[in-house]
């Protein structure tokens, strides 16, 4: 009975994910647009640009090579496992025991990978362009997130979410200015992975300065539409992460019952909107920065999780 | 004492490491003032909650110094100073940001393992004072060394002298005719400095430091 449970609600997990991840894009559109008194696209228009491309034409170029169209699914498929890993209105997943922080940054890292590699597969400018400035950026993200994530785990004393999740909802966290500190480092690093906007730009498609949109320049049809969607899931998950680490409560325990879950889906959907808004309110607030300042501002990320460990360091030692 | 007692004091002091950090990334002299306000007021809300912790009343008199001359009387001295001056638009060429920022965590790690070895037998809250004010303490000092404009470097000395206050209030039974002389004496060293700067100024046209190293002849 428990692992039927178990299994229930990790698929429930695994599909809901995989459809709030574009109303979550067109929620964060619709707020922006709303912000700059446009009346914006209607919240629904993810879902039909994903069915418009679905249906089209995949067009390749000529010197494309099997992997590029390999890469699309390998890259989905990465991203969903790991979005179906973060628990989101409950804990009791049937796979939370791989549900470890590092194994959810190592499938996002190995997708990221491939995105890189689909870039420069063609042999354009931008693709290699978009892809070079793709792995700086990782290269200092990666750092930081799991310096983060080390950080959290002393404190939690496990770096399986479920666990991190019911520590941070129960009494005995106190006061500490590491998890403010790790807070900060984890947002700077999701605005910089999502390509939002003082890293990229997420709304253009030509400019000189994208970063995420120059990769994925060559592809069409239903690839185009594989990747959108991963995109739109990694948002969804570092909004989940986010949530799921420092704003737990409400989720439902492991063993409880269907009305536990009911909540903690409400609260997740309140928890989700939240964010969005707040992602919104963010970019609309702020300009884009040039790329050279990138290091700068996803150093200051590494610095927080670095400053987090080390203050976590002193009280725990005392 | 209690979990929350400390942990409270934890945040409060761990704030001001972080509030020494921004003033490290800073490049611009209006917003290092401004966080060398913020810093003054943490340290003030520090040595506050000290004085409930420890019930010493006297450690309030110093957090309301540490507010009035540090938060409000020497940052806006110093903005008319830089208006005066006409340097309030200049950016600064410091060392790179992010070696910088390296150095800083380098120091406050430094700081750390060598408190926490030296202290075993001294309180908890003490020894995590000790630990974050020597880190705000060398922080200071790194501003210094890394900024070339005059008054940047007054302001690293000022946030020096924040860790400093905090050390003194984390030791239980510290006088307060020390603290007040400490206080009289920085505020004394700052116009000392003040003068100072418009002098350099007058000579040098500048408040840029390697004016000064040329003029001793270290450079051709």
């Amino acid at each position: 009975m428990t692992t039927l449970r178990d299994i229930l609600s990790q698929g429930a997990q695994m599909f809901l994910v995989l459809l709030l991840a574009p109303l979550l894009t067109g929620f964060v559109r619709k707020v922006k647009a709303r912000l700059l008194r446009r009346r914006g696209p209607p919240l629904l228009q993810p879902y039909r640009d994903l069915i418009r491309l679905m249906r089209k034409d995949v067009v390749l170029a000529e010197n494309a090579s099997w992997l590029f169209r390999v890469i699309p699914y390998l890259i989905f498929a990465g991203t969903w496992v790991a979005a179906s890993l973060v628990p989101t209105f409950g804990s009791g997943l049937l796979f939370s025991w791989t549900a470890d922080l590092i194994a959810i940054i190592a499938l996002l890292g190995s997708a990221r990978f491939f995105q890189a590699l689909a870039g420069m597969d063609v042999g354009t400018a931008f693709g290699g362009i978009g892809s070079s400035r793709e792995v700086m950026i990782a290269s200092l993200a990666e750092p930081a997130i799991l310096i983060t994530v080390f950080g959290v785990a002393m404190i939690a004393g496990s770096t399986q979410l479920s666990r991190i999740a019911e520590f941070m909802g129960s009494s005995e966290v106190g006061l500490r200015v590491s998890l403010g500190l790790a807070l900060v480092a984890l947002i700077i690093v999701a605005l910089a992975e999502n390509a939002r906007i003082p890293v990229d730009n997420p709304a253009t498609h030509l400019e000189l300065t994208m970063v995420h949109e120059a990769m994925v320049l060559e592809y069409s049809g239903r690839h185009l539409a594989l990747i959108d969607l991963s995109s739109e899931l990694k948002l969804l998950l570092y909004v989940s992460l986010i949530a799921c680490i420092f704003v737990p409560w409400g989720a439902a325990p492991a063993d409880s019952g269907i009305q536990a879950f009911v909540f903690g889906a409400a609260l997740y959907f309140g928890k989700l909107a939240a964010g969005g808004f707040l992602l919104a309110l963010f970019e609309t607030s702020i300009a884009k920065m040039r790329v050279f300042r990138i290091p700068e501002f996803l150093g200051a990320a590494l610095m927080l999780a670095l400053l987090a460990t080390l203050l976590r360091f002193v009280s725990g030692s005392l | 004492m209690s979990g929350l007692q400390f942990d409270i004091a934890h945040l409060l002091a761990g704030s001001l490491v972080l509030a020494s950090f921004v003033m490290l990334y800073q490049d611009r002299l209006y917003s290092l003032l401004n966080v060398y306000a913020m810093h003054a007021t943490v340290l003030a809300m520090s040595v506050a909650w000290q004085a409930f912790v420890q019930e010493a009343p006297h450690l309030y008199l110093t957090a309301s110094i540490a507010l009035v001359f540090k938060a409000i009387i020497i940052p806006v001295a110093l903005h008319r100073i830089i208006v005066r001056l006409g340097i309030h638009r200049e950016i600064e060429t410091a060392v790179g940001v992010g070696l910088t920022m390296m150095a800083g965590i380098g120091l406050v790690a430094l700081s750390m393992v060598v408190m926490l070895r030296v202290t075993p037998g001294a309180d908890a809250l003490a020894r995590e004072d000790l630990a974050f004010s020597l880190s705000v303490v060398l922080l200071g000092l790194l501003i210094m060394v890394t900024r070339r404009n005059a008054v940047s470097q007054v302001v690293g000395f000022m946030s020096l002298e924040n860790g400093l206050v905090l050390a003194a209030t984390g030791a239980k039974g510290m006088p307060l005719v020390v603290e007040i002389s400490v206080a009289f004496s920085v505020l004394i060293a700052f116009i000392v400095i003040g003068i100072f700067l418009f002098r350099i100024r007058e000579r040098f046209d500048s408040v840029d430091v390697q004016a000064l190293d040329r003029f001793r002849g270290e450079r051709g």
